[in-house]
């Protein structure tokens, strides 16, 4: 039956868009997507309830505050993919602040003292990935140990008192920007896009998911868990000792604090992100989207002027809802 | 030759043989699953590998393919003796092998599967990156010939049958190039059609002059397919029979231990 073009493109239409709304319909495209989601959620809601939410200047304040959580989440996600995670990671930061600090108050520079910060939060990676790998310690056990002893050498090494640093690199480091994307938040991305690219494009990134899928098989086929496994977890510390340099620019000195927070967020990050902790399921986008969606979280209810003994509160419960979505992801 | 003649591989040893294991033991904790196994392996040939349940043939391929240690033992390949420390080290020798557990990572793709330790990659600059285009096409090619009902390269392997699951581990296995190729129960999750296709695949294997270490419950398909024949019965290999001159009864008889090698 010949039908008028214009009456054709009508009909065709609600074609197109079936298999598109089948799948909103679906629970397994929210939970996959639940990260995403959640975070376009929050910036409609905060941006009704606070019209300051929505600025040039708070966005661009928000991408700053998120860039040192943007870049754990990266590092949880790599160890989280192997099947472990890294319970020493904020401390191994913090350590990393340390080890910049005291290099930086003897005189050395900006260059080499990130360089030592970095190698710094690194030991404690290699720590951590020759107790697991070759020690065969539970990675819970191995990096609650770690937390603790890197919190202790953090405290002892500075006697307990923040290190002040003035470095007119890290001034520029934490002031700078380009458009309305400060230096961290570029930093974070370029960490971001690194990270994908490894994880997802080199041979290492396929042995990071197949040690974290099935391990027996994966030493089957001629991989070497050991090695995937220090590996993991070394560039998850060097990673902690990079975010440390931000912390250390947005303090203004390094301090030897507890940062327990970051700790809990960046694993919150990670499983927002859809990434299951039984390890395999690879994923770089989602923990940063679950990054930016609690560093939101937190900054529209400081806007609010929500009492901050709420914000623990706050992601927790956004974090409960992810994990109870996850269970409906596609298998 | 100091053995006794049932137990000497073959009325000429030495020419063509191509792996020799020699008394191979392993226990785990109490449970001795190789008690002293000897086979030998020649090229161009098909070895069958029988016995029950438990009898210590997984055992044995795990040695050969570098998963295990042996506890003691010896194994000669090409008149050299080796020592496998890893898979990586077996598979650096030629032995390829697919294992009873088809060793999958069920969340990747097939074709990441396929590639899993050997990945073709190609330089970017100072980096090299994953050859995904050509892996997948490789990948396709090869799965082709042995599927009846191929699985997409891109699926992940935990969306595949039991059976498909089987194909993309022999497929994997026979593209090797190796000198040695062991499938531990290669057909036991297969339908006819594949099983035949696998048989065929075998025998191609064989004519192209690569030594093939077949573990199987299936008395007609050793019967049809192997030139050698040992027999292991509670971590021993009892017995070594040329195909041509025994039966599936002896065979039954042996493995049960109703008959003494
Ligand atoms: N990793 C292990 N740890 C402990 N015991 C093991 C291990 N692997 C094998 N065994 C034991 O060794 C013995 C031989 O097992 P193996 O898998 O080699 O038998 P099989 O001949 O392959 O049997 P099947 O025909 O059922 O595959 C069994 O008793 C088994 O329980
Ligand atoms: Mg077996």
């Amino acid at each position: 039956m010949p039908t008028p073009p214009g009456s054709r493109a009508s009909t065709k239409a609600p074609h197109r868009m079936a298999p598109m709304l089948a799948n909103i319909r679906e629970l397994s495209f929210w939970a996959e997507n639940a990260a995403s989601i959640g975070l376009v959620a929050l910036v409609i809601v905060f941006s009704f309830l606070s019209p300051a939410f929505l600025t040039l200047g708070n966005i661009r304040a928000m991408l700053i505050a998120a860039a040192i959580l943007v870049i754990l989440a990266v590092a949880q996600a790599f160890v989280i993919t192997t099947g472990g995670i890294d319970l020493s990671i904020s401390a191994t930061m913090t350590l990393g602040a340390v080890g910049f600090g005291l290099s930086w108050s003897a005189g050395r520079g900006f260059v080499i003292s990130t360089v030592i910060g970095i190698l710094t939060a690194a030991l404690v990676g290699l720590v951590n990935g020759l107790l697991i790998a070759r020690g065969k310690v539970t990675d819970f056990i191995a990096t609650l140990a770690t937390l603790s002893v890197a919190t202790g050498l953090a405290l002892i090494l500075s006697d307990g008192k923040p290190i002040a640093v003035n470095s007119s690199q890290l001034l520029r480091l934490t002031t700078g920007s380009i458009g309305i994307f400060g230096y961290p938040i570029i930093l974070a991305a370029v960490i971001g896009a690194v990270a994908w690219f490894v994880m997802f494009r080199t041979r290492f990134g396929l042995h990071v998911q197949a040690v974290g899928g099935n391990d027996e098989s994966a030493i089957a086929n001629g991989i070497s868990a050991v090695r995937v496994r220090i590996a993991t977890y070394l560039i998850a510390a060097g990673l902690a000792g990079v975010a440390a340099l931000l912390l250390v620019a947005r303090i203004g000195a390094a301090e030897p604090a507890i940062n327990t927070q970051y700790l809990l967020n960046s694993i919150a990050a990670v499983v927002l992100g859809g990434v299951s902790l039984t390890g395999g399921k690879a994923k770089i986008v989602g923990p940063i989207v679950g990054a930016l969606l609690l560093t939101a979280l937190t900054n529209g209810l400081t806007l609010l002027g929500v009492s901050q003994f709420y914000q623990p509160l706050a992601v927790g419960i956004v974090v409960v809802l992810a994990a109870l979505l996850t269970r409906f992801q596609k298998k | 030759m100091t053995t006794s003649p049932s137990l000497s591989p073959v009325s000429n040893p030495g020419a063509d043989v191509l792996l020799t294991a020699e008394n191979i033991t392993k226990s785990f904790g109490g449970i001795h699953a190789l008690k002293s196994a000897s086979i030998t392996m020649r090229r161009g040939e098909i070895t069958a590998l029988i016995g029950d349940n438990g009898a210590g043939k997984s055992t044995l391929v795990r040695c050969l393919s570098g998963i295990h240690k042996p506890d003691s033992g010896t194994i000669t390949l090409d008149g050299e003796q080796v020592v496998f420390e890893t898979p990586h080290h077996a598979s650096q020798s030629g032995i390829e092998t697919v294992h009873q557990n088809l060793a999958l990572v069920e969340e990747l793709a097939v074709w990441q599967n396929f590639f899993l330790g050997r990945e073709l990659t190609r330089r970017l600059g100072l980096i090299r990156t994953l050859d995904r285009k050509a892996m997948k096409a490789h990948a396709a090619e090869l799965l082709q010939d042995l599927a009846v009902n191929a699985p997409s390269v891109t699926s992940k392997v935990r969306r595949l049958s039991g059976g498909q699951r089987q194909a993309v581990a022999i497929a994997r296995a026979a593209g090797r190039n190796s000198k040695i190729v062991i499938m531990d129960e290669p057909t036991a999750a297969l339908g006819v059609q594949e099983t035949a296709r696998v048989e065929h695949v075998i025998n191609t294997l064989r004519d192209s002059g690569v030594a093939v270490l077949l573990i199987s419950h299936n008395f007609d398909q050793v019967m049809r397919l192997a030139d050698h024949i040992w027999v292991m019965r509670a971590g021993v290999a009892v017995a070594g029979r040329r195909a041509s001159a025994t039966s599936g009864d002896e065979l039954v008889a042996l493995i049960t231990g109703a008959r003494a090698a």
